[in-house]
């Protein structure tokens, strides 16, 4: 499952990380057009990136994160060639893991 | 007589094994592995109830360290830019609300060392309603808010 999409860039000594990740994040409140049931919640929980193995970022998230959500955040201390790793996981138990190269 | 108690032995063990099971899938829900998620905070109704369970206070110092961009109109509330930026040192977490969502919680980032006061993201909004960014850093809580026109909601329909 490639659901991940992620970038980063050393400027200085800030790298800047922009991820997509593809989910349908239902909310849970959304009703089926067709059948009129409810369509149960499933939508990322917890999004984790590590930076040579150490967290520098972890999201909590809510249903309230539109589809196919979209993050970025910079931090300090990476240089160009190193790794990141994203992973997330949602309210099914469902996750998934990205890796990517400082450039 | 000693037939008996085989079968009541045999019995024991089954029901025992039984319930070993059940507590062994019991504990593999995702619920019980994502302990670490507040749903007590994502669940809360206002917005004084989610920064109580989130960040263990309501007292918002307001700041002028913490900018926030996000559209003046936001034609669909189903995907609304958020970014937030803050100049306060060593923020522990940037927390995002939506005052007039069912939830106003939508997310909280919690920044590890060397992370800069920088998140963005898109959310979702049901209606017109301010958004507030709220930075957590040395113990005090800072905020700042801004108002964001939906024009076509994006959590129900």
């Amino acid at each position: 499952m490639a659901s991940i999409k992620i970038r980063a860039n050393v400027e200085g000594n800030v790298t800047t990380v922009k991820a997509l990740i593809s989910h349908p994040m239902e909310t849970g409140q959304r009703k089926d057009s067709k059948t009129g049931q409810l369509i149960p919640a499933h939508f990322i929980q917890e999004v984790t990136c590590e930076h040579n193995g150490k967290a520098v970022m972890t999201a909590l998230w809510g249903p309230a994160i539109s589809k196919n959500p979209y993050l970025s955040f910079k931090f300090a201390g990476a240089k160009s060639g190193d790794t990141l790793k994203l992973s997330w996981v949602d309210n099914k138990g469902e996750s998934d893991s990205a890796e990517t190269k400082v450039s | 007589m000693i037939n008996m108690k085989r079968r009541t032995f045999l019995k024991g063990t089954v029901a025992a094994g039984a319930v070993g099971t059940a507590v062994g899938a019991g504990l593999l829900t995702p619920r019980m592995v994502m302990a670490a998620w507040p749903s007590a905070a994502f669940e809360a109704k206002s917005v004084d109830s989610v920064l109580d369970t989130l960040l263990g206070s309501h007292e918002l110092e307001g700041s002028d360290k913490i900018s926030i961009r996000a559209p003046d109109i936001a034609e669909n509330g189903a995907v609304v830019p958020v970014s937030v930026t803050t100049e306060i040192a060593n923020p522990e977490s940037i927390s995002i609300v939506a005052e007039k969502n069912a939830t106003p919680l939508t997310a909280s980032f919690l920044l590890g060392a060397g992370a800069e006061g920088f998140v963005s993201t898109r959310i979702k909004m049901g209606q017109t309603s301010s958004v507030i960014a709220v930075v957590k850093a040395d113990g005090k809580i800072y905020s700042t808010g801004k108002e964001v026109k939906v024009t076509i909601g994006g959590c129900g329909g």
